[in-house]
């Protein structure tokens, strides 16, 4: 997809250079268990602020529970 | 006056002496009833088929419940009972959140079974002085107090005619008057209820804890479904429990070893990551605040709306760290309900001078608030006022009600009053705006004690809702529409609209709408885990038989999923990281060395199947627990007001293209009116289907009636349950 990636099957606007944590701010995910995974594979916590996201990229943010 | 002169007023109705207990593997191997119609006293064996089929816990208030009453018999029955019990590993304390206490009653808010879990020491203790549950039945003369003395292996039932019925005051007399001396009140604990619910269906228990820091009585509460209003309809003005001290292996346990291995496993877990994580020894569950606003999550006005700012309020006045900075921290690690508990959730506000009501002006101490009290007293109210909340929650507690029913009520009264259903007239003058909080707290104060408009709203939403279209003041559809209730119970404190499998959570669950059987939002709503309606059915199948469990052996909830192992997410697959893999085997581990009795993954959902069938079954039996009970406000499921649809027209409009397969041009084209009309249409339908795929997974007939194969095959077969179910196959 030219300019989106799509984020637990939710299409966004996607540009150069975006990294894990743009993502999370762009989402509003402010929840603090999450595993990410972009196209498949996991990216660590440590690497969020850096790892970018390609263009197209089939992005999970899976929220672990709690509360309740 | 003093507690000398309380308890010289004190004339000994009963007293009777009993075998000192010996637990074995978490079991005293008895029970313990108390008839306060005819004062006797008598002990009872917890039989085989009670340790195999039922645990604990629950399933011993349950087993007890079902044999003690009849089908018709009301919650104000002499025969209704309050069953108290904590579970085989109840008590340990080398192990996080090992402390719980199951309470089970008849409702007087739902008619159906009520269970309600709670801290503090009462369970253990109890249990420590040689029962594995308590039984209350019939009903007193005259106020009195039951005494468990585990010291001198004697329960007393005494007249108490001058101590306080309002639990902050009564829970520390008595903690005093029976405590030898400061130190021995640690092994005092308290159960106790208060003034509104003397007169109010929404009574709740309070069980205390001693804080030795801060020298006084703590509360926990087992706060849903009217059990203090039971409590106190008997004339109980409190149970107390006293034991001799706490021994690290009071449960004779079979391995001891294996249980310390896993507790400073977890241990290290909570100090090494909870900083990171959910912050529980910082916030409690008040961590959620802002994170269900920023999910659009947290009921605002009446479950309208998910986010402070629809209201133009701003979450940062109730946010976490508000409510952080308002908590005495000087003891952080050391606020557990129950020893040993590292995760230490029970914040307090310490200090906290009172502003209204007959204790204006004391200094208190306030347990909490929790989560769901500051998302139900606050934000659902529309009252962003942290200090509000922390009132509320104080008087809510001592006064013997639930915070999150009492949330629930107050906004739905508060918005019939906006929609102009209740005026000033019909309200005795309460002036019950969204944000009031000077009217909140009011209504609160004449629950209390029994008047006004106080006395119409603590019967409940359910009672509510027909009373005022029953008056012609308002519509009897939008009313059923905005009020919160399912089989008679309020619901808890999160917004369900866009999560179908969180709707099923709520309106599926045996006593009513309470987040504890399963919270499956953001693995339905935000994850997008969960998308068919099988793998929701598969979700509401496994959660709440899981969460049962903790019930039936007298666990904690919080400590599984509120920290989790640092590579929990990078071991295992996302859905299965949901489960914490690592402390569900932590509690197989822990239940075989308290009881010596082999469990694996699936051995744990069937056992808490049978229990969550049997309570199923215990309300078909009264008349209850089919598909009709299982239907939900449409509040819980969709845009009831145009502000509502307008709120979120872009997603709603969306949903109209996508889910229901229309095209831009025509929803374009459509009114408002229209536009709801197809919703309700739609997501009505959606949890019909729902409904058809969990009772299909949970072995329900269409009618949500257990079917004989599914209780053969979990053998639970036993002849008066298939009296029930076989004429409804």
């Amino acid at each position: 997809m030219k300019g989106k990636i799509t984020v637990n099957d939710q299409v966004i606007d996607w540009r150069d250079g975006m990294t894990v944590s743009d993502v999370l701010t762009v989402m509003n995910y402010t929840f603090k268990l999450l595993v990410i995974q972009i196209d498949g594979k996991n990216v660590k916590r440590d690497d969020w602020p850096t790892a970018t996201v390609p263009e197209g990229a089939d992005v999970k943010v899976i929220h672990l529970m709690s509360g309740g | 006056m003093n507690i000398g002169e309380i308890k010289a007023a004190h004339k000994q109705v009963t007293r009777w002496e009993y075998q000192p207990g010996r637990i074995d593997k978490g079991y005293n191997d008895r029970t313990l009833h108390i008839d306060l119609t005819t004062n006797k006293i008598t002990e009872k064996p917890v039989t085989a088929l009670m340790k195999d089929k039922f645990v604990g816990g629950k399933g011993f208030g349950l087993y007890l419940l079902w044999h003690a009453t009849r089908p018709q018999t009301k919650w104000n029955d002499p025969e209704n009972e309050i069953i108290i019990s904590p579970g085989p590993c109840a008590g340990i304390t080398q192990y996080a959140g090992a402390g719980k206490s199951l309470v089970v009653s008849i409702s007087p808010q739902t008619g159906g079974i009520m269970d309600s879990n709670v801290g503090g020491y009462f369970g253990p203790y109890m249990k420590f002085s040689g029962f594995d549950a308590i039984e209350l039945q019939g009903k007193a003369r005259e106020d009195v107090i039951i005494v468990i003395d585990g010291t001198t292996n004697s329960v007393t039932i005494e007249t108490a005619p001058k101590e306080a019925i309002d639990s902050h005051v009564l829970a520390e007399q008595l903690t005093e008057m029976y405590a030898k001396d400061e130190k021995d009140k640690m092994n005092v604990a308290v159960v106790s209820a208060g003034t509104a619910a003397d007169h109010s269906l929404i009574g709740m228990l309070n069980f205390s804890f001693w804080d030795p820091r801060r020298k006084v009585a703590r509360l926990k509460q087992a706060g849903r479904g009217g059990i203090g209003t039971v409590f106190r309809d008997k004339r109980i003005k409190a149970v107390v429990c006293k034991t001799t001290g706490i021994k690290p292996n009071w449960n004779n346990v079979v391995d001891l070893n294996a249980i310390v291995e896993r507790g400073q496993r977890f241990q290290k877990e909570i100090k090494e990551l909870d900083d990171k994580q959910c912050e529980m020894r910082d916030k409690g569950t008040a961590h959620l605040m802002e994170i269900m606003d920023a999910y659009d999550l947290l009921p605002t006005t009446n479950f309208r709306f998910g986010k402070a700012a629809d209201i133009g309020e701003d979450i940062n006045k109730i946010h976490s760290n508000v409510l952080k900075s308002l908590f005495n921290l000087k003891w952080r690690d050391l606020d557990g309900c129950w020893f040993g508990c590292a995760m230490s959730c029970c914040k307090a506000v310490d200090g906290f001078e009172l502003k209204t009501g007959p204790y204006k002006g004391h200094k208190v101490t306030v347990d909490g608030p929790e989560y769901e009290t500051a998302a139900g007293l606050g934000s659902n109210c529309g009252i962003f006022d942290p200090l509000h909340i922390i009132e509320a929650n104080f008087y809510c507690d001592t006064y013997g009600i639930c915070t999150i029913t009492v949330g629930t009520i107050t906004a739905f009264v508060m918005e019939c009053y906006e929609a102009g259903i209740l005026n000033k007239d019909r309200t005795g003058g309460l002036e019950l705006k969204f944000g009031n909080s000077a009217a909140a707290l009011e209504l609160i104060h004449q629950m209390a004690r029994g008047e006004g408009f106080g006395a119409i709203a603590g019967r409940g939403a359910e009672y509510m809702k027909k009373y005022f279209a029953d008056q012609g003041w308002g519509d009897r559809q939008f009313l059923s529409d905005i009020a919160m209730v399912n089989k008679g119970l309020e619901y808890s404190q999160y917004m369900s609209k866009e999560s179908l499998a969180q709707q099923g959570g709520y309106a599926m669950t045996n006593k009513g709408p309470q987040h504890d059987e399963a919270w499956l939002i953001f693995m339905d709503m935000v994850n997008n885990q969960i998308p068919s309606f099988e793998d929701k059915a598969e979700a509401l199948y496994y959660f709440p038989m899981f969460r049962t469990w903790f019930g039936l052996c007298g666990f904690c909830k919080l400590p599984w999923n509120d920290v989790e192992p640092e590579n929990n997410r990078e071991k295992y697959p996302p859905k299965e990281a949901a489960k914490v893999p690592e402390h569900v085997d932590n509690y197989l581990t822990v239940f075989k060395a308290v009881t010596g009795r082999d469990l694996d993954r699936d051995g744990l959902i069937r056992m808490s199947a049978r229990v969550y069938n049997f309570q199923r079954i215990f309300n078909i039996r009264r008349g209850y627990g089919l598909r009709a009970n299982d239907a939900q406000p449409y509040r819980a499921c969709g845009p009831v007001t145009k502000r509502e649809y307008e709120s979120r027209q872009e997603r709603y409009d969306k949903q109209l293209v996508d889910w229901m397969g229309m095209t831009p041009e025509a929803v374009a084209k459509m009114t408002i009116e229209e536009k709801m009309a197809a919703h309700r249409t739609y997501r009505t339908d959606r949890y019909e289907k729902l409904l058809d795929a969990v009772y299909k997974r949970r072995g329900w007939t269409r009618n949500g009636v257990p079917t004989i194969a599914w209780l053969k095959e979990l053998g639970m077969d036993l002849p008066e349950l298939l009296e029930v179910v076989t004429p409804l196959q």
